[in-house]
């Protein structure tokens, strides 16, 4: 686990929060059979290190099967689109031989659920699979149990069915699971000694299965957090700077109260107004005069890579080995390049919301949000409540991408519901979101490298400035090698952006991925290779060998020196424990410079895959996605002005956008699942750039590679 | 200005006094709890608040409630009938057209109106008319692929 794993910590530093007692818990969860387990992902792990006195309890997730029979999984993960519910449901009905409709998954709410850090990184059912399955093989070992207990007969002949504990023998003769959980109160902690499923007997798990999750949200059913309502409810428009670090000097709020039934309330720097119409308030809040002290903006978005390299702290060793002056001196050509990358917003259609209700000393708040238990510290310390005494329930998320881990509008909402006296609904608008979004930041990769004349590698320089360490780390076969990373956090250091930035779709990974193959490439052509051949020469891993060759086979790769006039690009990487490979095919358009991707294929190796269909989906999510930061996406901005406030001029993919996408997965039963949210979005502006390389011979260095760059590019 | 307004919703009918200058997009979530249309930029940028008015879709975010007097209006609460779901809803469940199922409504909504005018659209029809409907989650290719699938069921007699 590398660092930067951690560093999603810095969002929220962990707070107090309170743990959810055993006995109010058990209360809880009334009758059946509770098995509680720990998923130990690593920053479960991290948060027990540095707070280890404090964390809330010794597990953090449990399942249940209920006196109906039911089986549920309580947890603090969410979903935001990533498709969890429906494969930590398949494990589960795997497990305990249900089928997938006798599960129910409860996220998010954290008083249901034992304390969780967040929903990111990938982690989810990386870490949560092998503790949830182990529970589950224990739910059944106690099932069996109560069932040998109920024919007065031995465990060891019996085995689950379709919610049914039967005789191996005599398969008539058998009793269901709420006949058998039926007035018993049985709560174990997970020992793990259970039996598990072998994968080959798996009849849920790896089979496609459609989503849990989407009647729900085609019949409009589905409530996120704006849908929800509560009696007497206002809504909230706050009054907001035009720039970050700009400072109210004078306001009238006067006007405002023309508005028949606004409310307006000012305490502090916080000025909103309230009305029980959306509209009304919004009308109210622009008739308040406010005159505002802007700083001066020196940084901008053609500026701001000299700007982050000159505040640059010192840089921390990522990998090292050999020594690179030796491996200069053997080669052939030596490449030097800048490759930059602007802010990104996360821009998910659902803006973010929050609806909070106080009543005395307790809150209750519905969030779109990627971590709700960080949400209820946040809560707990605006209002001065004990943490405790705030319920965070978390309703559907439309997108999160990283950019639901910060959740300012709770707070704010929590604030005025308290104030006002009255629940209180904050929608941001599209312009606040764009304003308050963590993007993700701008950053800068040197990299200084050499090829000798049998086309190989032969030294790697690399120095990556504020995009962070993830995906930093090459995976090819160099004798002498150095990464560096300077300011490491997503969030950057004081003084480097003008506005908040984060954890964007596989952190720091598209950058690190789009500088690295760019300059594989470039090496490539300088030695006159073909890239295929040239990156099978230069690696040993043989994961990456495996879905490199994988995704040739399926693009019908022919080799030929680039630039071929093909527009065929190539581009690996490897992101949450999950290999990569892409393959495109562009089209440039040699007046304007217009690309237009036509064709990607991508393979991917992900260890067991749960829900392959799930994962597919992910992956041509990943991949349309992509297309917006590696062509289109990129934040204007003047200081702490954002000049982008909507998507007319913040421009995400379209369906005109869209190439042919094939996708292939190396399925590998026996090993561990990893990561499938985020990995093949990290290939993107690689596989665009160096495909653009092919069409046209020009290598653009800076995403996203809009006409405009391309045509500059070609120029020099 | 209040004014009364007279429209179809979903089937009912449907009058009540309403300050006219009001979007529908509010009046639908506010006033009738209708929340299945969503706001995803204000502006009419992401086709997220779409719904019918006699058959069309629009962008409810920028449709003045005074305009839909006499007239229908279809939300996607609407297009179920009695529990069963539309070609187009189940086309989408499918084909796992959806990921946070933020855009589903309008895409749904705007596919169907797409569907009404051109009961048979190519695939680059159908591209044409979703074109200005956002999805950030990525989930395009098998909306175009449920649109596909929808226009094949219903034209083979399942329309309503
Ligand atoms: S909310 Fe109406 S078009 Fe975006
Ligand atoms: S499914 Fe999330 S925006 Fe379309």
């Amino acid at each position: 686990m590398k660092k930067d794993d951690f560093l999603a910590l810095d969002f929220y530093d962990i707070g107090p929060g309170l743990p959810l007692s055993r006995r109010k818990f058990l209360k809880l969860m009334g009758g059946g059979i509770v098995i509680l387990f720990t998923v130990r992902d690593p920053l479960f792990l991290e948060a027990q290190r540095r707070r280890w006195q404090q964390l809330p309890e010794d597990f953090n997730a449990f399942l249940r099967i209920g006196e109906d029979g039911r089986v549920s999984c309580f947890t603090g993960k969410i979903e935001m689109g990533q498709g969890v519910i429906t494969s930590l449901a398949q494990m589960l009905a795997d497990e305990l031989e249900v089928p997938l409709d006798s599960v129910d998954m409860v996220m998010g709410d954290t008083d249901l659920c034992p304390w969780d850090m967040g929903t990111w990184g990938s982690m989810t059912t990386r870490f949560f699979g092998p503790p949830l399955r182990a529970a589950a093989a224990e739910a059944r070992a106690v099932l069996i149990e109560l069932a040998a207990e109920h024919f007065q007969s031995d465990p060891s002949q019996f085995i689950a069915e379709a919610g049914f504990i039967c005789y191996k023998s005599q398969k008539q003769k058998k009793v269901s699971y709420a006949q058998l959980t039926k007035g018993k109160k049985i709560a174990k902690h997970l020992a793990g000694k259970a039996p598990q499923e072998k994968p080959e007997n798996f009849s849920i798990v790896g089979k496609p299965v459609l989503r849990l999750d989407s009647v729900e949200k085609v019949t409009g059913k589905a409530k996120f957090a704006g849908d929800v309502r509560e009696p007497g409810m206002l809504y909230a428009r706050i009054l907001r700077p035009p720039a970050h670090g700009a400072k109210l000097s004078d306001v009238d709020t006067s006007p405002a109260k023309n508005v028949q039934g606004a409310r307006i309330i000012q305490e502090g720097d916080l000025i909103a107004v309230l009305h029980d119409d959306p509209e009304q308030a919004e009308k109210a809040l622009r008739l308040i005069k406010a005159r505002w002290e802007k700083s001066e903006a020196k940084v901008d978005e053609n500026n701001i890579f000299d700007h982050l390299v000159q505040v640059a702290p010192e840089g921390e060793v990522v990998s090292e080995g050999g020594i690179l002056a030796e491996g200069e001196k053997v080669s052939k050509t030596v490449i030097t390049n800048t490759y930059l990358d602007g802010y990104v917003a996360h821009a998910t259609i659902e803006t973010h919301t929050a609806l909070a209700k106080v009543e005395g000393n307790k809150a209750t708040i519905w969030a779109s949000t990627q971590n709700p238990f960080g949400v209820k510290d946040d809560v707990a310390s605006v209002l001065g409540f004990p943490a405790e005494n705030v319920r965070v329930i978390t309703p559907w998320v439309g997108g999160g991408f990283g950019g639901k881990a910060s959740n300012r509008q709770t707070g704010e909402a929590a604030k005025l519901a308290k104030l006002a006296g009255k629940p209180v609904q904050i929608a941001w608008t599209r312009a606040e979101e764009f304003f308050y979004d963590t993007f993700r930041p701008a950053a800068v990769v040197k990299i200084k490298a050499g090829v000798d004349t049998s086309g190989r590698i032969t030294f790697w320089d690399y120095g990556v400035y504020f995009a962070g360490e993830r995906g930093s780390q090459h995976y090819y076969d160099i004798p002498h090698h150095r990464t560096m990373s300077f300011g490491s956090g997503w969030r950057g250091t004081p003084g480097s952006h003008p506005f908040g930035t984060g954890a964007w779709r596989a952190p720091a990974n598209n950058t690190n991925t789009f500088a690295r193959e760019s300059q594989v490439d470039a090496l490539a052509t300088a030695a006159g290779m073909d890239p295929l051949e040239f990156r099978l020469k230069n690696l040993k891993d043989e994961r990456m060998i495996r879905v490199l060759r994988a995704v040739a086979r399926k693009f019908g790769w022919t080799p030929a020196k680039p630039p071929s006039g093909r527009g065929y690009g190539i581009a690996t990487g490897i992101d949450a424990g999950t290999y990569v490979a892409h393959m495109a095919e562009v089209e440039v358009d040699k007046k304007t410079m217009k690309v237009r991707v036509k064709r990607v294929v991508c393979a991917q190796d992900m260890g067991l895959s749960i829900n392959p269909e799930g994962a597919k989906t992910q992956m041509e999510g990943c991949i349309t996605m992509g297309l917006g930061y590696a062509l289109s996406e990129d934040i204007r901005f003047k200081g702490g002005e954002i000049l982008d406030s909507n998507f007319d001029t913040y421009e995400i993919p379209r369906f005109s956008w869209l190439p042919k996408i094939e996708t292939v997965l190396i399925d590998d039963k026996n090993a561990a699942p990893q990561g499938g949210g985020e990995p093949a979005i990290i290939c993107m502006g690689g596989v665009v750039a160096n495909a653009i390389h092919d069409a046209i011979g020009v290598r653009v260095f800076q995403l996203p590679m809009t006409a405009e760059r391309i045509k500059q590019a070609s120029e020099m | 200005m209040s004014k009364k307004v007279r429209f179809k919703l979903n089937g009912q009918l449907k009058s009540l006094a309403l300050d006219q200058t009001r979007m529908l997009l509010w009046v639908l979530r506010t006033d009738f709890a209708l929340t299945g249309s969503k706001y995803g930029c204000g502006e009419g940028f992401c086709g997220a608040c779409t719904v019918l008015v006699n058959g069309e879709a629009v962008r409810s975010c920028q449709y003045p409630v005074e305009d839909i007097d006499g007239k229908e209006v279809i939300t996607i609460e609407g297009l179920a009938k009695n529990g069963n779901l539309h070609p187009i809803q189940n086309a989408f469940v499918e084909h796992d057209a959806l990921q946070c199922g933020f855009c589903t409504p309008g895409m749904i909504l705007n596919a169907y109106s797409l569907l009404l005018k051109n009961p048979s659209p190519t695939q680059e029809e159908i591209i044409l008319e979703m074109e200005d409907n956002l999805c950030r989650c990525g989930a395009h290719v098998r909306i175009v692929q449920a649109v596909l699938t929808a226009a094949q069921k219903m034209s083979g007699g399942s329309r309503r």
